[in-house]
């Protein structure tokens, strides 16, 4: 048998039988359309994304005194911040509830989502050595930014409810646990999907229009001063022009129903449909976008 | 033939294109434009006008084009061709870093790359959580990672350290961990691109072994290296990529031989005419060649080298040519000229003269060769004149397992004597 085979092309004679005994585990091809996702791919990755979970949760804190303390530590100075520079000296009428706890209740999950906006934002620019050099999903760093945030969240979350033992203040014995708890779940997807979408989107932009990089930080503070985290929606006068901003964006709801439901106060269901759509809609067109631009990206950084 | 089922790899026409000077990075205004022209059913104004014309080439460049190839179970292939010949955007291809831009690679089972050893490493995480982050990173499952645990520590030869954070270690020590993850990835294609050369020669054994032991195990790798010493002693197979085509496949001594000979063939020789001779008013250079004293077509390590230089000598005083030898990083090896072996007498006529200067054998190292030419008149340089000509010395298929190549500049044959 001979293997000298002709110039520049596939040895002749050869058929490509081969292929039907056993299928190819991967073909690659010039392009795949956007909306396929390969969860498969994914899937197989998982192990990946556990270890860059633990990666993102241990090598944060490491060489601090605090250490893992920090997780709580951050949330709570900011609640504190807020309640003495708005509820103390600003005296921010705050519909009777304790400032500290009301704080908190929006300061836990508005981190929550800036820290994933931001992150994923620059999940291309952060993850460019990695990506220039070895294959994998690239929507497991992402991903895992998601996964740590959460658990994150889960635990500053767990703080909250140790202070609001201690005010004897619980939404969840008022409203009910279960539909405390339908609420909770259902406005922490909508977040995910805003912050998940928001931050692909301009991630895949970042790629082309490197200013985003900067714009993020300021967008997401004043998204922050333009949604309730640090005044409840009611006190905002009805019909104003704040009023229609603050209304305008998707977050609102979205904290307004949290720190609803962590505090017990009256919560419209229908007020979620508007940031539900966006958060569709910005899923879609963050995944189309990213999946895009990651075709190429190698090439380009 | 063999079994058709044996095909673990196969590219088919694979082309990939880059585009040249376009950055890519226009202002979002011209974004807005040319969507808004496009909606109209215009031409983009912002396009530059060649670019939709005429085919101008200047602004695409085919790093691949037409690459089809296919790789059986056990084979080791290896890639040879010069720099920016295609080899490493054919392995980002391979290794899915990057699309191809046309064509179509279809893969069985798992094919993992070492196009950077210690990939993701992670600073503040000790050794230990780095072996299953990088381990993960290069598509280890983490039972996988548990079961081999022990023998990549022991492989990377750091015991004492897998629980330092490896911001604390030497980059030959983080190079050795991430070596000794990636021996242990046990894939069905291993693809493996200059990696011989990282860390000490103890070292470079230990993981020219493992490679060898992955191809006697029938595992696949594709090797891809400047090293022709190692290409001939692992690989049963050799494509050459030249100008991101395939120029040759075949077996390796067949295609090796071209390449060298094709390679060092290309420079050797240099003529000028009587308009272009370069030079100074005290003598110009006219012809200048440089052939192995045996006559053969490669420079062997075992041929002495003549450098032939057909001059103009334009005074009648005593002129001395010189030649400088540099290797590819532009050291300088040695220089040499006509007073250490002639005398003044021999060069004091003008006219047009042939100098013949040899190398004895034995004397270079493997490698490319780059040789300047000057002149020398009155204790001072009159002109010198670089990169006249150029040829690459081979060294012979070395027996042993050590294929790394020999550091040092000169490659003597020196006597040695046991008491």
């Amino acid at each position: 048998m001979t293997e000298t085979h002709d110039i520049g092309t596939t040895p002749a004679g050869t058929v490509w039988e081969g292929a039907v005994g056993r299928t190819w585990d991967v073909v690659i091809r010039p392009a795949s359309p956007w909306w396929r996702l390969d969860l498969k791919e994914i899937w197989r990755y998982r192990d990946l994304l556990s270890m860059l979970i633990y990666r993102d949760l241990t090598a944060l804190y490491k060489q601090t005194i605090l250490g893992p303390v920090w997780v709580l530590v951050q949330p709570l100075l900011t609640s504190i911040m807020f309640a003495v520079i708005f509820g103390l000296m600003a005296r921010m009428s705050l519909a009777g509830y304790p400032p500290l706890l009301f704080y908190m209740a929006a300061v836990v999950p508005w981190s929550f989502f800036s820290v994933v906006v931001t992150k994923t934002a620059a999940t291309l620019t952060t993850n460019a050595p990695l990506m220039t050099k070895v294959y994998f999903p690239r929507l497991i760093p992402p991903l895992s930014t998601l996964g740590s945030s959460a658990f994150t969240f889960l635990v500053q979350l767990a703080l909250f409810f140790v202070f609001a033992l201690f005010y004897r203040v619980s939404g969840f014995l008022c409203l009910g646990t279960r539909l405390g708890i339908a609420l909770v779940a259902s406005v922490g997807v909508i977040g995910n999907g805003l912050a998940l979408g928001a931050g692909l989107l301009v991630a895949a932009l970042t790629t082309k229009y490197r200013d985003l990089a900067f714009v993020i930080g300021f967008a997401v503070q004043l998204l922050m001063y333009m949604s309730p985290v640090i005044f409840p929606l009611a006190k905002v006068q009805e019909g104003s022009k704040l009023r229609i901003v603050v209304e305008a964006n998707p977050l609102t709801p979205v904290i307004e129903g949290f720190r609803g439901s962590l505090l017990g106060s009256e919560m419209h269901w229908s007020t979620l449909w508007y940031p539900a759509i966006v958060s569709a809609v910005l899923i879609v067109l963050g995944l189309a976008l990213f999946k895009r631009v990651e075709r190429s990206f190698a090439d380009v950084v | 033939m063999s079994a058709p089922n044996d095909i673990v790899m196969r590219a088919e026409g694979v082309g990939k294109r880059y585009r040249l000077g376009v950055t890519d990075r226009r202002q979002f205004i011209d974004e807005f434009k040319a969507f808004t022209y496009k909606l109209r059913g215009k031409a983009d104004p912002t396009r530059s006008l060649d670019a939709m014309g005429s085919q101008r080439i200047g602004e695409d460049f085919w790093a691949l084009r037409d690459v089809s190839f296919e790789v059986r179970h056990g084979e080791v292939l290896g890639i040879i061709g010069r720099n920016g010949a295609g080899k490493s955007t054919l392995l980002k291809l391979l290794s899915r870093i990057t699309q191809p831009t046309e064509g179509v690679i279809s893969m069985r089972g798992k094919v993992s790359s070492l196009l950077e050893v210690g990939t993701g490493f992670h600073p503040e995480l000790s050794g230990r959580d780095n072996i299953y982050l990088n381990g993960a990173i290069l598509g280890m499952r983490k039972t996988e990672v548990d079961a081999k645990l022990n023998d990549i520590i022991s492989f990377s030869g750091i015991e004492h350290h897998i629980d330092t954070p490896v911001k604390r270690y030497s980059s030959g020590m983080r190079v050795r961990l991430g070596f000794a993850v990636a021996a242990h990835l046990e894939p069905e294609v291993l693809i493996v691109d200059e990696v011989l050369s990282v860390g000490d020669a103890d070292f470079q054994r230990k993981s020219m072994g493992k490679m060898k032991d992955s191809a006697n195990s029938g595992r696949t790798v594709l090797f891809v290296s400047h090293n022709m010493t190692a290409m001939r002693s692992l690989c049963s197979r050799v494509i050459w990529l030249e100008n991101g085509r395939v120029r040759m496949q075949g077996p390796t001594e067949e295609v090796v031989a071209a390449y060298l000979g094709n390679n060092s063939s290309s420079a050797t020789e240099k003529t000028w005419g009587e308009e272009d001779a370069p030079g100074s008013e005290v003598g110009r250079l006219r012809h200048v060649r440089v052939a192995p004293a045996s006559g053969g077509e490669l420079f062997l390590w075992e041929d002495a080298i003549d450098v032939e230089i057909t001059f103009e000598k334009l005074v009648d005083e005593p002129v001395y040519l010189v030649i400088w030898v540099y290797n590819s990083d532009n050291m300088e090896i040695v220089n040499t000229n006509i007073r250490e072996s002639l005398s003044e007498a021999d060069t004091l006529i003008s006219g047009t003269h042939v100098a013949v200067c040899q190398f004895p054998s034995h004397l270079f190292n493997s490698g490319d060769l780059i040789l300047s030419i000057g002149m020398a008149h009155n204790g001072r340089m009159s002109f010198k004149l670089d990169n006249v000509v150029s040829f690459t010395v081979v060294e012979p298929p070395r027996t042993g397992t050590w294929h790394g190549r020999r550091q040092g500049m000169l490659q003597l044959q020196l006597p040695w004597k046991v008491r």
